[in-house]
């Protein structure tokens, strides 16, 4: 086989990989819209479907939004200051205490909402509201935000910049906010797309941890999927993509920034 | 200038210290010693030997997640070592389509699956128009299995493009001026280059399809994957110290292999699904 | 003009770091105000821990005392030493212009914008960079940074200078010429300035006098010509300098010399006629540098020695030559 044919059988293989990943969802979208997808797009396209989803599951968009928000808020006051702690202790303290922030993400969101109801399953108030399924959201995406920001701070000398500015007379608070906090700025905007887009599709820990009244819009979802008709469930999910789509592509777009520099 | 402004640091950790021992450490650690607690003493934790379904389960998850794994490597290392190396119009969106799956729930995915190869499937519809007999896989093991490569394909293929672009192109121009074919290339030179990104890629995707749970939840195959076994012994038996042990049981194999994954690769956490 | 000078003095200075390594021995030193004392040495010698002491960087093991005029600044933090700094790699602040990280300092001490303003002009014209105000750190080349993490330090009117390899990062002819530019900023500041460096040229270039170090102790301490001339002992001769060793008893004329060594430097032993020379040898290698030609010569008692000077002849590789050392230029080591 010459490098041509190579070529076009590698190009082609890689389409098929592509459209295996694609087709589903151009499907979804199509369901989302057509009136009828037993009969196909002969049916006409509608939206009735969204405006019925917008019916019954608004409130779970809304609480995925406000959790996430809210994630994001928390994150970045715990999880800034956490990184500089690490960055500045170094050494085996500072990885083995990464370690375990990151143990959130190793062990199943199942186990990590078993042993919440556990323990604090019996506080009826913290249980039946959105902060219980705030306190797992943020547990899974600190370590995301952490390690953004460990990232940036690993690569910029920021030690001698500190000692730079200590020399010209910068005691420590100052230090943090005119010299680390700004530079570190890339860290903290590529970590707080990761915990918000995290957030927004969280389901393991959520699906365990939600209450009646507390739904999300995977939680939603889960329930469109076994109960609803597939137009319904299929516009819900065009509606998650139109969030979720956008995020996606500005992470993808920063990270493409990052490698050109 | 380090030794006075350790208070300071102090005051700066205390927010996450607090929040993570309350709600990870004691919780956890609490969970590990119910999961030892039952009616038959510390038992619990060897449900997994001498119950049958459990076993079963556990059984089932592995293979799963080690077929998905080498699925996944096999079609992101061709597909990927392609893409670092060929530049052609579009090829940015090729990209973009392979890696933006990362982030979504595995809920969604098993959904996508369902559009694919369900009832209604697009496979269904095209087999019936071919032969007459539509196929529906999606809820066998085989949709399971394709609903799990949906998510470790972005998963791995990240990973090894990263990898695959630090290859040093001058071994295998050595290996070419030597007079080697190109697949000898490919299995003596680049495999063993890639080995180490190989193994971490694929530690993750066996720790995230060991994990996975909102797949099989959508899906609702007669398959029990691992997670589901404990969702099931939680809410319907009841069975808090047996869904207890299989959890940390499941922890420590994904925690395990991550640890193997970030041993030999350095950062790189890909989303969960 | 009377200016005020800060002198500074270190008493029983030593340091070892957490790991277990000794980067300096307990060291005395006195530096009077004004002066421009280098800290000569190879990497890994302390002189930068040295340096970072006195800048409050590092704190020296019990007993180490800093002393600044009449004051004791051994337990004072470096944000109120009030000491200019220059690091090795700058450590120019990414997200200001150069403006900003001039008058960064002088914002910390919260003066006015008009004082600060006023300085930072100062500073840019003295330092000749007033055109990259407002230019980015990453769009400066090496000698502009230099120039600017200058200007930064000065600023503030520090009591005490400090510089850590400013110049190693550049290359060979930005070196130069910012070596002649730094000697003629500190001559007309009249600051007391403590620098490091490991390249004797640029020691013997700048410092009123010179602190040789090696394995955390120093050496010697010393004026430039002091140094060069009157080396201390083995190290600072070999450091500061090429010395040329041969042993005495293997030559004929020098049976009778009381030293067993003979060290001298390679401009101090002269290619003459054979009938005046001490002895002949071969030569090994000759490299003509320009200004001077260098010529590694085999001795007949195979020992090696490089000699030096404006030769118009080539001598080749293989070809006899006499030398004469000039007795009177002949290091003698103290006991």
């Amino acid at each position: 086989m010459n490098k041509k044919q190579i070529f076009i059988f590698q190009l082609v293989f890689t389409l098929l990989v592509c459209s295996f990943l694609i087709i589903p969802v151009f499907l979804s979208v199509l369901a989302g819209i057509t009136q009828n997808f037993f009969v196909g797009i002969k049916s006409g396209f509608t939206i009735r479907w969204i405006v019925e989803v917008l019916d019954l599951y608004s409130e779970t968009i809304y609480l995925s939004l406000i959790i996430a928000i809210t994630c994001l808020f928390v994150t970045l006051i715990m999880g800034i200051p956490a990184a500089y702690v690490l960055a500045r202790i170094g050494g085996r303290i500072s990885r083995f205490i990464e370690e375990t922030i990151v143990l959130p993400v190793a062990v199943p969101g199942l186990a990590i909402a078993l042993a919440l109801i556990i323990i604090y399953g019996g506080y009826r108030d913290f249980r039946s509201s959105w902060y219980f399924i705030l306190v797992g959201h943020v547990l899974f995406t600190l370590p995301f935000m952490v390690r953004s920001v460990l990232a940036v701070l690993s690569s910029t000398n920021f030690k001698e910049l500190e000692e730079g500015a200590a020399s010209l007379g910068a005691p420590f608070w100052t230090r943090f906010s005119t010299i680390v906090l700004p530079n570190i700025k890339p860290g903290i905007l590529a970590g707080s797309l990761m915990v918000f887009t995290l957030s927004i599709g969280e389901f393991n820990l959520t699906w365990m941890l939600h209450t009646p009244i507390t739904k999300t819009l995977p939680v939603g979802l889960a329930d469109s999927y076994a109960s609803m008709r597939l137009e319904v469930a299929s516009a819900y999910t065009l509606i998650f993509f139109i969030m979720i789509i956008p995020l996606l592509l500005c992470m993808q777009y920063l990270s493409k920034d990052k490698n050109k520099n | 200038m380090k030794y006075y402004d350790y208070p300071k640091l102090f005051v700066l950790a205390l927010p996450v210290a607090i929040f993570f021992v309350t709600f990870f450490i004691v919780p956890m650690v609490q969970l590990a010693i119910v999961g030892g607690s039952s009616d038959v003493g510390t038992s619990s934790y060897f449900s997994i030997i001498n119950k049958p379904r459990h076993f079963e389960s556990m059984f089932a998850t592995l293979l799963l997640s080690i077929t998905v794994t080498f699925s996944a490597l096999i079609i992101s290392t061709a597909a990927g070592l392609f893409l670092v190396r060929n530049i052609f119009p579009g090829r940015a969106v090729v990209l973009s389509i392979l890696t933006f799956p990362l982030a979504f729930p595995g809920v969604v995915i098993g959904f996508l699956i369902i559009m694919l190869a369900g009832r209604q499937g697009l496979i269904g519809t095209i087999t019936k128009a071919l032969s007459g007999e539509k196929t529906v896989f999606a809820y066998s093991i085989l949709g399971l299995f394709f609903g799990y490569l949906y998510f470790s394909i972005p998963r791995v293929i990240l990973t090894i493009m990263a990898a695959a672009e630090k290859l040093d192109k001058s071994l295998e121009e050595a290996a070419k001026s030597l007079g080697a074919p190109p697949y000898r290339i490919v299995i003596d030179i680049i495999i063993p280059a890639l080995k180490p990104g190989l193994i971490a890629s694929g530690a993750i995707c066996f720790a995230t399809s060991m994990g996975a749970f909102g797949t099989a939840f959508t899906l609702a195959t007669n398959i029990d994957v691992l997670p589901m076994t404990i969702y099931t012994e939680f809410t319907l038996n009841a069975n808090i110290a047996g869904a207890a042990s299989l959890s940390i049981v499941l922890g420590l194999v994904t925690w395990i292999a991550l640890f193997i994954s970030r041993s030999l690769s350095g950062q790189t956490i890909a989303v969960s699904g | 003009m009377q200016k005020e000078t800060t002198s500074i003095s270190l008493k029983s200075c030593g340091k070892t770091f957490k790991d277990g390594t000794r980067a300096l021995e307990e060291i005395n030193l006195d530096i009077s105000g004004g002066e421009t004392v280098v800290l000569l040495g190879p990497s890994g010698c302390g002189k930068t821990t040295l340096l970072r002491i006195i800048a409050g960087l590092e704190e020296p093991d019990k007993g180490g005392q800093i002393i600044f005029n009449n004051e004791d600044v051994s337990k004072l933090q470096i944000e109120k030493r009030n000491v200019g700094m220059v690091f090795q790699s700058y450590a120019l602040f990414p997200n200001m212009n150069v403006k900003e990280n001039i008058g960064y300092g002088l914002k910390v001490r919260k003066l006015d914008k008009v004082q600060i303003d006023k300085r930072v002009s100062e500073m840019l014209n003295m330092m000749h960079i007033t055109d990259l105000s407002f230019r980015n750190i990453d769009q400066l080349s090496g000698g502009q940074r230099q120039r600017v993490a200058l200007a930064r330090a000065i600023a503030v009117r520090p009591r005490v200078l400090l510089l850590d390899e400013p110049l190693t990062a550049l290359d060979a002819i930005l070196r130069d010429r910012l070596r002649v530019e730094i000697d003629i900023l500190l001559r007309s500041l009249g600051i007391t300035a403590i620098y490091v460096t490991h390249d004797q040229s640029e020691a013997m270039a700048l410092g009123d006098r010179i602190v040789v170090m090696s394995d955390g102790q120093i050496s010697q301490v010393g004026t430039p010509r002091n140094v060069y001339f009157n080396p201390a002992n083995e190290f600072v001769a070999d450091f500061i300098g090429t010395v040329n060793r041969i042993h005495a008893n293997n030559l004929e004329n020098f049976n009778s010399f009381k030293e067993k060594e003979l060290l001298f430097r390679p401009d101090d032993i002269d290619i003459v006629e054979k009938k005046n020379c001490h002895f002949t040898g071969k030569v090994k290698a000759s490299f003509f540098l320009g200004e001077k030609t260098r010529l590694i010569v085999n001795l007949n008692s195979k020992e090696e020695i490089t000699v030096e000077g404006k030769f118009k002849d080539e001598y080749k590789i293989g070809s006899e030559i006499a030398l004469r050392i000039n007795t009177d230029a002949l290091i003698k080591l103290p006991k």
